[in-house]
Parts: C-alpha cells; structure tokens; sequence
C-alpha cells in the first residue's frame, strides 16, 4: 500500500495528528521510564540475600541492661532451645534487611588502595551455618575463631564480591582487611558465595559484607536467630516471641525487627512495593486514555472522510484496502509520536536522576514502549477502520 | 447570554453521553492521580510550626576531629559544645532535643513495659515550639538544674496507660527510675518532627521516618542522662570522630549527638547570635578542641529545605501524576476539538444567523468549563479514593493524608483551569468554521 497519499491526507489534518503526536509522545516518555523503574523494583525485592530465607526467623530485644548482657542471653538462648520446633538457636548483630553496622573497608591500615562501603554482621561462631552462607574458599569460624572484645586484629568471613574488590588478583585468604580509619583488622578465614549488604538498594556495594563471630556480652545481645522447619516457622517464632515475656521479663521487644526473614524482607521492600503498584496503576489509566483519545479522533476521522471513502470504494478499493488505509495511517501517527517520545523519555530520565540514583535508561526499554504503544494503537484503530471499511460505494453518489 | 450557553452545553452533553461521560472519567482520573500526590506533597512540605517558624533557628558547629573530620558543620553537637551555647542564654530562648528509646511502666499495674521513645530537652521546647498541652504544663527550668525526677507524656501515651484521664502527679517508671508527670500533651503532630532529623540530604530521599509520630515522653536533659546512668550507648548517635569511644558517658565522648534550637526574633538578634556562634567556634579552635571554625545558622524552613525532608517516591510520585495529567490533558484537547468540529454543521447555521465568532469561541469554551466541572467532582472523589488509599499505606505519613480546604478548592480550579486551557484551541478551531461551506453540506 503506497504511504504517500496517506501522509497527504494527514496534511489536510495537521492540527489532529499532531494532538495524537504530542499524546503518545507523552505516553511513550512516561511508559518508558515508569517500566524502567517499576523493572528495577521488581529485580530489587526478589534480590538474593545468600542466605536460607525460608528457614529463618528473628527475635529482637531492646531496653535491657547491656552490663547482664550475658545473663539476658544465656538464658533467652536457653529458654528458645526448648521450643517445639526449632532446630537452632544463635546470636547476632545485624542480617539482610534487618539493618547492621556500615562502614567503609580497605585492603592497607591507611584506606589509600581504595575504600568500599560494607556491612557488618556479628554472630557467634554458629550464626553462619545456622544462615545455610555458603563458603567458596577457607571455612567457617570455629569457637576457638572468636577472640576478646578489644583484640585489634579478629577473624572474619567476607563475600566474595568485596574479596575481589579488595584484592582483585590475589588469594583473600589470610589476607587482613582494615575498617574505621584502621583501629581494626579483620583477618579472612573464609569466603561467602553470596551474602547481601543489610539493606539493599539500588547501588554498587549490594554484595559487600562482613561477618566476624564475637563473644556474648554488651556488643552481641538481645538479637536472636531461630532455625526451623521451612513449614513451622511462623508458628516457632510466634511462640519464641510469647515466651519473651518469661524468658526476657526485663527486656521489651522490638516488633520491628522481629519477624521471620520473609516478614522482614517484606517490610524492608513495603515502599518500594508501594512505588512498584503506583506506577503500574498509573501505566495501566495512561495506556486507556490513550486508546480513548485514539479511538475519539480516529472515530471522528472516518466520519468527516465518508464521502472520500465512498469514492474510494466507487473506484474500485476494497474494504480491505480502507482497513488498510487506517491502520497504516495510526502506524505513521503512532512513529512519529514515539520518535519524539523518545527524546521526551530521555528528558524525563534526567530530571528523575535528580531524586533517584538511577541509571541511564537502557534503549531496551525504549523498545519496550514502542511496541506497546504500537501494538495499542492498532488495537484502538480497529474499530474506527472496521466503521470506515463498512462505508458501502454508494456514499459516494449523495450530494456530490 | 451565559445561562444561554450552559443549556446549550448541557444539551450537548446529553446529545453524546458516551462521549461525554469518556471526557470527564479521563479528566476526573487525571486530576485525581494529580491532586492526591500533591496534596501528600503539600502537606509533607508544610510548616510545622505555622505562628514561630520564622523566629526558630538551628546552630551548627563542626566539633569533629582527625581522624574522621567532616567538611561541614554537622546536623547535631557534642555535649560539651551544646551546654556551653545552650548555658549562656544568649537567645530569647534556647533548648536542647535528642531522642532515646526507653521502657516504661506504670508501678502495680501489673502491665509489662513498653517500649516507647522518650526525647531528653530542656522546657523551653515546649513554649518554643508551640506544644500543647491537655494537662499540666512544663517543668520548671530550676527542674533542670535539680535533676528533678519529672516528665511530661503525650496525648496518646496518656491514653494508652491511664486512659486518657488526668495523670499529672502520677508516677511512671522509666527502665529503673521513677518520674513524677508534671504535664500532659494535647494531640500535637508536627509534620516533619523537625527538631531531631539529621543528614536529609545524604539520605537519597529516603526520608520517610522524618514523619514518624513525636516522641511518648519528655523529660529533662540532665533527668534522663541519670535515668541512664552508666548505660552504653543509648542515644541513636549521631556521629563519633573516633573510634575509641566506649559509650560509656554521653557527656565525654567525642560523639555528635544533641541538637540546639533558638529562638530570635528580630533579624538583629540572628545577626547577634551568628557573631556568637562564629566567636565561640573560633575560641575552641584556638583551645585546639575543635578543627574548623564553620559555622551555620539556618531558620527551620532552611533547615528542612536543607535536609530535603519530602521523600523522594512522594517527589516521583508528584512528577509522574503531573505528567499524567498531562496526557489526559492534551488527550481532552482532541476529544473536545472532535466534539466540537463535529457540530460544524450547527456552527454554520449559528453563525449564518448573526452569532458572531466570538459568541462562538464562547459557547464552545462554556462547554470545556462544564466539562471541566464535573470532573472537577470526579477528581475530587477520586482524590478523596487517593487518599484514603495512601491512609492504608504502611507508611508514616499514612494519618496525614486528608484533604485541606485549600486543596479541595485547588482540585476545582485546577479542573476548570485544566479544561479551558484545553479548550481554547478547539474553540478557535470551531470559531473559524466556514459559513457557506458547512450550510451547503447541510
């Protein structure tokens, strides 16, 4: 079918197009990056933590009197093994989506070869089988690994990403890696596959982490982590958190951070969840209203055309070639809108880095929108194009 | 003229109901997305102290040293630092804040503790900043000097524990120490809790916990430091410059972790007390306590703009509704130039008999209004849906989100503002029909 005489007949209807233009313009600038953002939300909550999620739950105190920090635990630790259910029982300081310590890491005393922003996460020498981390090199701690509050030097587990950005070509282990402007040294004794930073974001230092297992006392207390059967483990942790009251009388728990890994992922990633749907809702109305506008002004098209039509017919077009006629003329309309769309998108990319860390967008989601809205327009022309195609020849005799 | 026009719009609305009713959903929808996200933009940005916030100002300093000196004057003080400019009383008032979670019970009830935030300041928080009280009033800053075992509790610890009754003279236990409750708050909700936010600016818009709820109790600075005698770290701290800090006494660590508020009202007194600060800052420069002699005094509306207190999805979430207007807009201007533009038959015979284009251009643009009208009430359901959709939301703002009388106008004005805009075209367009052509096709 020629597209020259359709883009002539668009010229007589210039202010129209340009309406349906500017509209999915618009469309295609938000489309793109709402997916963008909504993709990068979605890859973000179901983020690998490294560690065996589904077996997990955790019981945070707060408000004890850190001096009998040892009594506290010794006896909730006590008290959370005797319960129907669980497997183990250990201490900790910190987990993905719990919250932990940050600080910054470097391979020398000084911090000159480079700084990376990690988390730290403390236990008892059992915490990190307990967690199901898996080691790719060393071994896990032992109980002769944990060593006295105030030593300069402890032994540690690191990830393996942060392994590769301290030491990009050597062998971590063995190798001691300095924090908070080198009064501490953590010697590495073994390397974690995967286990995230504390609470991950859309930045760089997701994977960089740190566990050092440390003696129960005033720094480790009051945060316990339950293991159970996958399929008992709301019902453990909802009886651990009843016996809190006779077990940790003098403590109050800290519903917040108390919750199995599931409900704890889950709050960490609420606000992301609610940006994720708003901005489906808000794709799902752009998407009707623009079929809605596409559907009006094509449906008043064919209408102002009949006559046209009629001749068309008259000569010899077929109802095939009028149907035609409309969805090519929607397809053009709908380029050109996403061929300014796409500068649109780019405008709206720059002005939402502003408040957001985000990367550029990828042309992929360029892509993305422009068959989408292709595909829609298409859809919203069927009917207007069916009425034209229905225009019968004889049209084409009245009131010449 | 006018009621003229509106029947003729009204006709014309019945004539195409379909039609009509598409126009105004589109319009209700994006007015609405637009009007709620703004209104949760408007209200998270608003004053929270509206009668003084003009006269409430925050003092920085740069207490941090090697090795982790910061280039700027940080968001909180260390203790020393903060008596000495609070003890010298050089502002009309002055107080001190810093939050702390703490148990607390009352004796014999026989109800475990709770956990609940206590905010350790000074009494003139409560007059500085307009706090309201239900029972009772402030301590008395002779309290302070005294370590007075007093405290005051909000509205819905009051509530919560002796409900709702007038508990002054009660005594509250709080982790080991009893306290005597001296005041009583009314319901106060400052919206952001503006006096103990810190580090805004870094935080990548994730300012959400700027709108948590105020703090259950308030008592005295040096009350609550021997309420936590000999406790390690109790304070969220704010920032320490060294690592050697053991925790063990907030008042000697070299840890940043107490605001100070003044207030001054009258742009010399800021003028006075900026030289003050700068003066007190250089002194401890030349004692070589401190590094750096910076210094800021910002207003609490500069201090909220500083530390970017609206979180950033609420920000997104503004943008996007606008440029979702947007398109419902530009997507009304094609509707109504179709509306239009299908009547030029009538146009024709209308302007044959004498209406002139300007009675036209009217006409149409009454039409747009009417359109505009009623998805003004569209978008104002569908703003008050938003909201209450936001209300569920777990987020901290979540009881914020009503609808104020401002906004409500605001929704109207908007819708009408919205569909003459997108009318005029149109209505040029439909102005401009030629006579002779369109009467001939009749």
């Amino acid at each position: 079918m020629p597209i020259r005489p359709i883009l002539r007949a668009l010229r007589h209807h210039r202010f129209t197009t340009a309406l349906i233009v500017l509209e999915i313009a618009l469309a295609c600038a938000v489309l793109c990056n709402a997916c963008f953002i909504v993709a990068g939300k979605w890859s973000l909550m179901h983020i690998r933590s490294g560690i065996d999620e589904p077996a997990l739950a955790v019981v945070t105190l707060d408000n004890f009197d850190r001096q009998r920090a040892d009594d506290l635990n010794a006896r909730v630790v006590d008290g959370l093994r005797r319960i129907d259910g669980v497997q183990s029982v250990d201490l900790i300081s910190g987990l993905p989506f719990l919250g932990a310590g940050g600080e910054s890491t470097s391979p020398d005393r000084e911090g000159k070869l480079g700084s990376y922003s990690t988390s730290f996460y403390f236990g008892d020498a059992g915490t990190l089988a307990t967690l199901g981390v898996e080691l790719t090199a060393g071994r896990l701690p032992r109980d002769s690994d944990v060593v006295p509050d105030d030593a300069t030097i402890v032994q540690s587990v690191i990830t393996r990403s942060l392994a590769d950005r301290l030491w990009p070509h050597a062998d971590p282990l063995g190798k001691v890696l300095w924090c908070c402007h080198g009064s501490g040294g953590f010697r590495v004794i073994g390397v974690a596959r995967e286990l995230i930073q504390d609470m991950p974001r859309d930045d760089a230092s997701v994977g960089n982490a740190i566990f050092t297992p440390q003696r129960s006392g005033p720094m480790l207390a009051g945060q316990y982590l339950l293991r159970a059967d996958p399929a008992r483990v709301s019902e453990v942790l909802r009886k651990a958190r009843a016996a809190m009251a006779t077990l940790a009388p003098d403590a109050t728990v800290d519903d917040e951070h108390t919750g199995t890994l599931g409900d704890l992922r889950h709050r960490h990633f609420r606000s992301d969840r609610a940006t994720a749907d708003m901005l489906m809702g808000t794709m799902a109305a752009l998407l009707a209203i623009t079929a809605l506008g596409i559907v009006g002004l094509t449906g008043y098209w064919v209408q102002q055309r009949r006559k046209q039509i009629g001749i068309r017919r008259a000569i010899g077009a077929t109802r095939r070639d009028i149907l035609r006629h409309f969805q090519i003329e929607n397809f053009l309309i709908v380029g050109m809108g996403i061929a300014l769309g796409v500068l649109l998108a780019y405008a709206f990319d720059v002005a939402l880095m502003k408040f957001y860390e985000l990367p550029h967008l990828p042309p992929a989601y360029l892509l993305v929108g422009a068959v989408v809205l292709w595909l829609l327009g298409q859809l919203a022309v069927l009917g207007p194009a069916l009425r034209a195609a229905a225009v019968p020849p004889v049209v084409a005799t009245r009131s010449v | 003229m006018f009621g003229y026009y509106l029947d003729l719009a009204l006709r014309s609305l019945r004539r195409s109901k379909a039609l009509a009713a598409m126009m105004v959903m589109a319009l209700a929808v994006g007015i609405g997305a637009s009007m709620t996200t703004l209104t949760v933009a408007h209200l998270l940005s608003g004053d929270p102290v509206p009668e003084h916030s003009a006269t409430l100002y925050h003092p920085q300093l740069n207490p941090t040293m090697p090795p982790r000196l910061v280039h700027e004057p940080t968001s909180a003080m260390d203790y020393r630092s903060a008596m000495d400019l609070w003890s010298a009383h050089r502002a009309d008032r002055q107080t001190l804040v810093a939050g702390s979670p703490v148990k607390v019970q009352v004796e014999g009830s026989g109800e475990p503790p709770l956990p609940r935030q206590m905010l350790l300041t000074t009494s003139d928080f409560f007059p500085m900043f307009d706090v309201p009280f239900r029972y009772g009033g402030p301590w008395a800053s002779t309290d302070e000097e005294s370590h007075a075992r007093v405290a005051v509790i909000s509205s819905a610890l009051n509530d919560r524990l002796f409900g709702g009754a007038d508990s002054v003279g009660r005594s509250l236990r709080l982790r080991d120490s009893d306290v005597r409750i001296v005041g009583v708050l009314a319901p106060w909700r400052p919206a952001p809790r503006f006096y103990d936010i810190w580090n805004g600016r870094y935080r990548h818009g994730d300012t959400e916990s700027f709108y948590n709820d105020p703090e259950d109790i308030y008592a005295p600075l040096a009350t609550g430091l021997d309420i936590f005698a000999g406790q390690t770290p109790v304070m969220p701290v704010h920032f320490c410059w060294d690592m050697g800090a053991d925790g063990k006494s907030m008042q000697t660590d070299p840890c940043a972790w107490l605001s100070l508020w003044v207030q001054l009202s009258s742009p010399a007194k800021v003028r006075n007390y900026a030289g003050f600060l700068k003066g007190y800052a250089q002194q401890q420069k030349r004692q070589g306590r401190y590094t750096s002699d910076q210094t800021r005094l910002q207003s609490l509306m500069q201090w909220l703009e500083w530390n970017r207190v609206v979180p950033g999805t609420v920000r997104m979430q503004a943008w996007m509704a606008q440029a979702f207007l947007l398109i419902c807009l530009v997507n009304t201007v094609g509707l109504l130039l179709t509306r239009f533009l299908r009547r030029s038959g009538e146009i024709g015979v209308r302007r044959a008999m004498g209406a002139s284009r300007c009675a036209v251009f009217t006409q149409c643009l009454v039409e747009a209004a009417l359109i505009g009208l009623l998805g003004g009430v569209g978008g104002w359901l569908l703003t008050l849906l938003g909201l209450w959709m936001v209300r569920q939301q777990p987020v901290a703002y979540a009881d914020l989100a009503h609808l104020d009388l401002p906004m409500f106008f605001g929704t109207f004005a908007m819708s009408v503002a919205a569909s003459l805009l997108a009318g005029v075209l149109p209505a040029l367009r439909a102005s401009r029909v030629p006579i002779g052509f369109q009467l001939k096709t009749l």
